[in-house]
C-alpha cells in the first residue's frame, strides 16, 4: 500500500492539485464566475490537505518510510545536475500538514472576506499558487528546489500585498518587501553557491553525509583571516532567513505588508511564508550544528528580535500592526530555539504559532469586516457584545499567545524559555533575559489589543455601530477551528514532536549542544509541565503584564495618555521603529535613487548622450563646418591649393 | 656665341610677354601677347634643332588655337572696366608662392646635375639630319597606336566642342529625311464618299 | 653652346608665370585658359631641351601629342565658356561659385 510510486504519485497530487486550482481560476478568470473559481482552488487546497494528513498519520504511525527520489532533470551544467525531487520525511510531513491546513482554512475564510472585492478570482488565484510554492519549498530535496519555492512564495507574496494595486501604500509596500527580500535572497544564494563549491552537490542527503567531513575545511576571503566554511555557509544561509522571517534587521517589510488583505496576513506573514526561513535553518541543522558561531548569530538575532519589535507593539494603533509586530517577536522566538540548537521546540512553536496567529489575524479580519474596513483601534470599543464568537477565540488566541499554562502556546514558548537557559554557546545569556523580558510585552500588548477592541467606550460612529453583528458563517467557522488546535495541540503532541523521535531523523544535534537533551531529562508530561508552569517566571511576567494592561487600560484609560507623554523620547522612538525605516529610506533608497540620478545625469546624459553620442555628431558637424570653407567653388582656389600641394612635395624632396 | 645672343634676346622677349599676358588689362592684348611668347618659344626650338616642332607651334597653336582664343575673346561681351579689380590685393601672395615655386625649380635646375659636362652638346646625325625624319621615325613605328588615338581625340574634342555649343534656332524649318521616309499614305490622305454638289 | 641648365630655367620660370597667371588673374576665365597654355609650353619646352641633350626621339614625339591634346582641350575649354557666358552673361571667375560646398 506503501509503495513508492503509489507515494511518488500522491506526492506529486500535493503539489499539484494547488497548482491546478491556481491557473484555472488565474488564466481562465474571465470565462468563469466567482463560484467556480473559489471551489476550483478550494477543492485543489484541500486535496492537498487530506493527502498530507494522510501523510502525516502514516509518519505518526510509523508506517510511511522516508521519500527521497528526483522525479525530473531540470538541467545538467558541467559536472552538476540540478532536479526537481522531493524528500518527504517526519519534518516535511509536518509542514506539509500545517501549511495545507492552514491555507484550506484561510481560502474558506476568504469567501466571506473578499465577497465584495472585484479582484475575487485573482485572489483565489494568488493563494492557491502561494500554497503549491510554499508545498514546493517545504517538500524540496535540493537546494534548487528549496530556492525556487523560496523565490516563488516571493513573488506571491509581492503579489497579495499589492492586491489592491491602485493604493500607493500597497505598491510601496509590496516593493519593499520584495526588495528586502532580495538583500536576503543574495545572502541566500551566495551560501548556496558555498554549499555547490564545497560539497560538489546540492542533493540534501549528500550534503548532510558530508558534512562532518567539510567541517575542518576553511576558506580565506580576505587574507590572513580563515574562516570555517560550514560557519560562512551557515551564516549566509541564515541571511536568507533573516528577510524571509524577518528578522531584524531585515525585519523592515513585515509591518508594511498589513497593506495587503487580512486573509493573506494570516496564510503567508503569520504561519506559513515567514516560517520558511526557520524551516530552512531547521533542515539544515546537520550544517548548522557543526558552527557555533552560526548558531551564536541565530541565537543573538533571534533575541534582539523577540524583544525589541515586541516593544514596538506597545504604541501601534492599527490592530493588524500590532499582531504584526507580535509575530516579528514571536518569530525571534524560533530563531532563539533554533539557535540555541532546539530544533523540535522551534519547529513545535512553529506549528503552534500558526495555529493561534492564524486565528488572532482571522479575528482581527472579522473585527475589521464588521466594522467596514475600519483599522484603527481608536476607532472600536465594545464589540464584545455585537460579535461574541469572534470575542471568545480571540481570548482564546491571546491566551495561547501569551503562553497561559495549558495552551498550545504555553508549551511551545516555555519550552523555548527554558531551552535557553540550558544552552551555553555564546550569547544565549543576553537570549535568555531578552525572551523572558519579551513575555511581560507579549502580554501587556495583547491585553492592551483585546481592551482597546473589545471592551471599554465605544468610539465608532452611529451608523456603524447600527450595523455591528457577527460576521457569516465562513468567517467564524475557521476561527473555531482554529481555535481548537490553539488549545488543545499543545497536550496532544509535546512529547511526540519535541522529546519523541517523530523529528529526530530529520533534525540533527551535535552532542555538544545538549539543551534539548537536558529539558528532556526533566519533561515528565504535560500535564506536569503546566502545573509547574504555574510557578515559573514566565506565568508570573504575563500575569504581571495582564496586571499593568487592565490597570492602564480598564481602569483608567487616561493613564495611557500620561504615560506616554511621561515616557516621550522612548514612545517616539517606539512609534519610529528604532529609525530603521528612516535609515532605509534615507541610506538605502535616497542613496539608491540619487546614485541612479547621478549616473544618469552625470555618465549617461552627460557623458555618453553629450560627450559620446551628440559630441561625435556636433565635432563631426564642427569638423564639416570648418573643412566646408575649402570648397569656395572658385576653381582658381581649387588650383591654387593644387599649386600648394604641389610646392610642399617638391620641396619635400628638394630640400631632403 | 652668336647663338647665345639670340637666346638671351628670344628668351627674355618670351619671359616678358608671358609676364604680359597675366598683367595687362585688355584680354585681347593678353592674347596677342600670347602669340608673341609662342613664336618666341617657337625660335628657341628652332635652336634647339626641332625645326619641324617649331613649325608645329606656329601653324597649329598659334594658327589654330590662338586664332580660336581670339574669337572666343571678340565675342563676348565683357566689360572691361570691371576686370581688373581685386589684381593688387592678390599679387603679393601670388607673387610669393610664384617666386617660391621658381626658387625650388632653379635649386634643382641650376645645379651642377644639369651642367654642360654631363650633358654635353651632341651633333645628332650628319649634315642630312632632319627633324622631321627624326620625328617620324619614332612617330610612326613604335608610337603609331598612341597617333591613332590622338587622331580619335581630336574628333572627340569636335564632337564635344560642337554638342555644348549648338543651338537650336527656333523658326526656322528643316528636313528630316529619316521622318519623311517612314511617312505613309494613310498619314497624309483620308478617303473620303460624298455626294456631288451642284456649284 | 647653351647648356641645359639654361634651357630647364626658362621652362621653370615659363611654368611658374603660369601658375602665378592662374591665382592673380580673378576676372576672366579666358585669362585663366591662357595660363594653362603658358604652363604647357613651358613643359614642352622642358621636353624638346631633354630630347636634344638626349639625342632621344621620344620627347618630341611627347611634346607632338601634348600639343594635339592641347589644342582639343583649349577648343572644349572654350566651349564650356561660351555656353557659360550664355547662361550667366558673365565670365567673372568670382561668380561662378555654384560648387560651393
Amino acid at each position: 500500500m506503501y509503495r513508492d510510486s503509489v507515494m511518488q504519485n500522491v506526492y506529486l497530487s500535493i503539489v499539484l492539485a494547488p497548482l491546478a486550482g491556481a491557473v484555472i481560476a488565474g488564466l481562465f478568470r474571465n470565462r468563469i464566475s466567482r463560484g467556480v473559481a473559489h471551489w476550483v482552488a478550494i477543492l485543489g487546497v484541500a486535496a492537498s490537505t487530506v493527502l498530507s494528513l494522510y501523510v502525516l498519520y502514516g509518519f505518526v504511525a510509523g508506517e510511511l518510510p522516508v521519500f527521497n527520489a528526483n522525479i525530473y532533470t531540470w538541467a545538467t551544467v558541467g559536472g552538476w545536475s540540478f532536479h526537481i525531487g522531493f524528500l518527504i520525511d517526519h519534518l516535511s510531513a509536518l509542514m506539509m500538514a500545517v501549511v495545507s491546513f492552514i491555507s484550506l482554512m484561510v481560502h474558506i475564510y476568504t469567501i466571506g472576506y473578499m465577497a465584495e472585492d472585484p479582484g475575487y478570482k485573482r485572489f483565489f488565484s494568488y493563494i492557491a499558487l502561494f500554497t503549491f510554492s510554499m508545498l514546493m519549498l517545504v517538500m524540496s530535496n535540493n537546494f534548487v528546489q528549496l530556492f525556487f519555492g523560496w523565490e516563488a512564495v516571493g513573488l506571491v507574496s509581492y503579489l497579495l500585498i499589492g492586491f489592491w494595486f491602485k493604493r500607493d501604500s500597497a505598491t510601496f509596500a509590496n516593493l519593499k518587501a520584495f526588495l528586502v527580500n532580495r538583500v536576503g535572497d543574495f545572502g541566500f544564494l551566495l551560501g548556496i553557491a558555498v554549499i555547490l563549491a564545497y560539497f560538489g552537490s546540492l542533493d540534501y542527503v549528500q550534503v548532510f553525509a558530508a558534512a562532518g567531513k567539510v567541517s575542518t575545511q576553511t576558506i580565506t576571503v580576505f587574507a590572513d583571516h580563515p574562516w570555517s566554511v560550514l560557519s560562512l555557509a551557515a551564516i549566509l544561509l541564515f541571511v536568507g532567513a533573516m528577510a524571509k522571517s524577518a528578522q531584524v534587521p531585515l525585519h523592515v517589510w513585515l509591518p508594511d505588508s498589513m497593506e495587503g488583505p487580512t486573509p493573506i496576513s494570516a496564510l503567508i506573514h503569520a504561519a506559513t511564508m515567514v516560517t520558511a526561513g526557520i524551516f530552512m535553518v531547521a533542515r539544515m541543522s546537520p550544517i548548522f550544528e557543526y558552527s557555533e558561531t552560526a548558531l551564536s548569530v541565530v541565537l543573538v538575532i533571534g533575541a534582539i528580535t523577540a524583544f525589541f519589535t515586541g516593544l514596538i507593539g506597545l504604541v501601534q494603533t492599527d490592530i493588524k500592526r500590532v499582531i504584526a509586530y507580535s509575530t516579528l517577536s514571536q518569530l525571534g522566538y524560533m530563531t532563539v530555539a533554533l539557535g540555541a540548537s532546539a530544533y523540535s521546540i522551534a519547529i513545535f512553536h512553529l506549528m503552534t504559532h500558526a495555529f493561534f496567529k492564524a486565528l488572532l489575524f482571522l479575528g482581527a479580519g472579522s473585527v475589521i469586516i464588521a466594522m467596514h474596513h475600519e483599522q484603527d483601534m481608536r476607532s472600536m470599543g465594545g464589540l464584545r457584545k455585537y460579535m461574541p464568537i469572534t470575542f471568545i477565540t480571540m481570548w482564546v488566541g491571546t491566551l495561547a499567545l501569551i503562553g497561559f499554562p495549558g495552551t498550545a502556546g504555553f508549551f511551545s514558548k516555555d519550552l523555548i524559555i527554558e531551552a535557553v537557559a540550558a544552552s551555553h554557546i555564546a550569547g544565549s545569556t543576553f537570549a535568555y533575559w531578552s525572551v523572558l523580558l519579551g513575555v511581560l510585552i507579549t502580554s501587556l500588548y495583547s491585553f492592551r489589543l483585546l481592551y482597546l477592541t473589545f471592551y471599554g467606550a465605544e468610539h465608532m460612529d452611529a451608523h456603524t455601530r447600527e450595523q455591528l453583528s457577527e460576521s457569516p458563517w465562513v468567517v467564524w467557522v475557521p476561527l473555531v477551528m482554529l481555535a481548537i488546535p490553539s488549545l488543545l495541540i499543545g497536550w496532544l503532541t509535546v512529547r511526540g514532536i519535541v522529546f519523541g523521535d517523530f523529528l529526530s531523523q530529520a533534525l540533527f544535534v551535535l552532542p555538544g549542544h545538549e539543551a534539548l537533551a537536558t529539558l528532556a531529562e526533566e519533561f515528565h508530561g504535560p500535564g506536569q509541565f503546566a502545573l509547574h508552569g504555574l510557578f515559573g517566571a514566565p506565568f508570573w511576567l504575563a500575569v504581571a503584564g495582564f496586571a499593568i494592561a487592565t490597570y492602564v487600560y480598564r481602569q483608567r484609560p487616561e493613564l495611557a495618555h500620561r504615560l506616554k507623554d511621561g515616557f516621550g523620547v522612548v514612545a517616539r522612538i517606539l512609534e519610529n521603529k528604532y529609525g530603521f525605516d528612516d535609515f532605509n529610506q534615507t541610506v538605502f533608497a535616497r542613496g539608491a535613487m540619487g546614485l541612479g540620478r547621478a549616473l544618469w545625469r552625470g555618465a549617461d546624459a552627460t557623458l555618453i548622450d553629450g560627450a559620446l553620442v551628440n559630441g561625435s555628431a556636433r565635432s563631426v558637424g564642427w569638423a564639416s563646418q570648418v573643412i566646408r570653407q575649402l570648397q569656395s567653388g572658385y576653381l582658381f582656389h581649387y588650383a591654387f591649393i593644387m599649386i600648394l600641394g604641389l610646392l610642399a612635395l617638391l620641396g619635400f624632396f628638394v630640400l631632403l | 656665341m652668336f647663338e647665345q645672343i639670340l637666346f638671351y634676346l628670344f628668351s627674355s622677349t618670351l619671359v616678358l610677354a608671358s609676364l604680359a599676358v597675366i598683367s595687362v588689362r585688355n584680354p585681347v592684348h593678353a592674347a596677342l601677347f600670347l602669340v608673341l611668347a609662342f613664336f618666341n618659344a617657337a625660335a628657341l626650338w628652332v635652336l634647339l634643332e626641332a625645326e619641324f616642332l617649331a613649325a608645329t607651334l606656329v601653324i597649329v597653336y598659334v594658327g589654330a588655337v590662338m586664332v580660336l582664343f581670339l574669337f572666343v575673346v571678340m565675342m563676348l561681351d565683357i566689360n572691361i572696366a570691371r576686370m581688373r579689380e581685386g589684381f593688387a590685393r592678390h599679387l603679393p601672395i601670388g607673387a610669393a608662392v610664384a617666386l617660391v615655386l621658381v626658387g625650388e625649380i632653379l635649386v634643382v635646375v641650376g645645379s651642377n646635375y644639369f651642367s654642360a659636362e654631363n650633358y654635353p652638346w651632341r651633333a645628332l646625325g650628319g649634315d642630312g639630319f632632319s627633324n622631321t625624319v627624326f620625328l617620324a621615325d619614332a612617330l610612326f613605328t613604335r608610337h603609331l597606336f598612341a597617333f591613332e588615338v590622338a587622331a580619335v581625340i581630336l574628333l572627340v574634342a569636335i564632337i564635344a566642342a560642337i554638342m555644348l555649343t549648338l543651338r537650336k534656332r527656333t523658326g526656322t524649318r528643316t528636313q528630316v529625311p529619316g521622318q519623311q521616309v517612314r511617312i505613309r499614305r494613310e498619314d497624309r490622305i483620308r478617303m473620303v464618299r460624298m455626294d456631288g454638289e451642284r456649284p | 653652346m647653351i647648356p641645359l641648365s639654361h634651357y630647364l630655367a626658362l621652362g621653370g620660370l615659363l611654368f611658374c608665370i603660369g601658375v602665378a597667371g592662374i591665382f592673380l588673374n580673378r576676372k576672366n576665365i579666358i585669362l585663366l585658359l591662357m595660363a594653362i597654355e603658358l604652363m604647357l609650353l613651358a613643359v614642352n619646352m622642358n621636353f624638346v631641351a631633354f630630347s636634344r641633350f638626349l639625342g632621344d626621339a621620344n620627347g618630341q614625339v611627347f611634346v607632338f601629342f601634348i600639343l594635339t591634346v592641347a589644342a582639343a582641350e583649349a577648343a572644349i575649354g572654350l566651349a564650356i565658356l561660351v555656353v557659360l557666358f550664355r547662361n550667366r552673361q558673365s565670365i567673372n571667375v568670382d561668380e561662378i561659385n555654384r560648387l560651393k560646398g
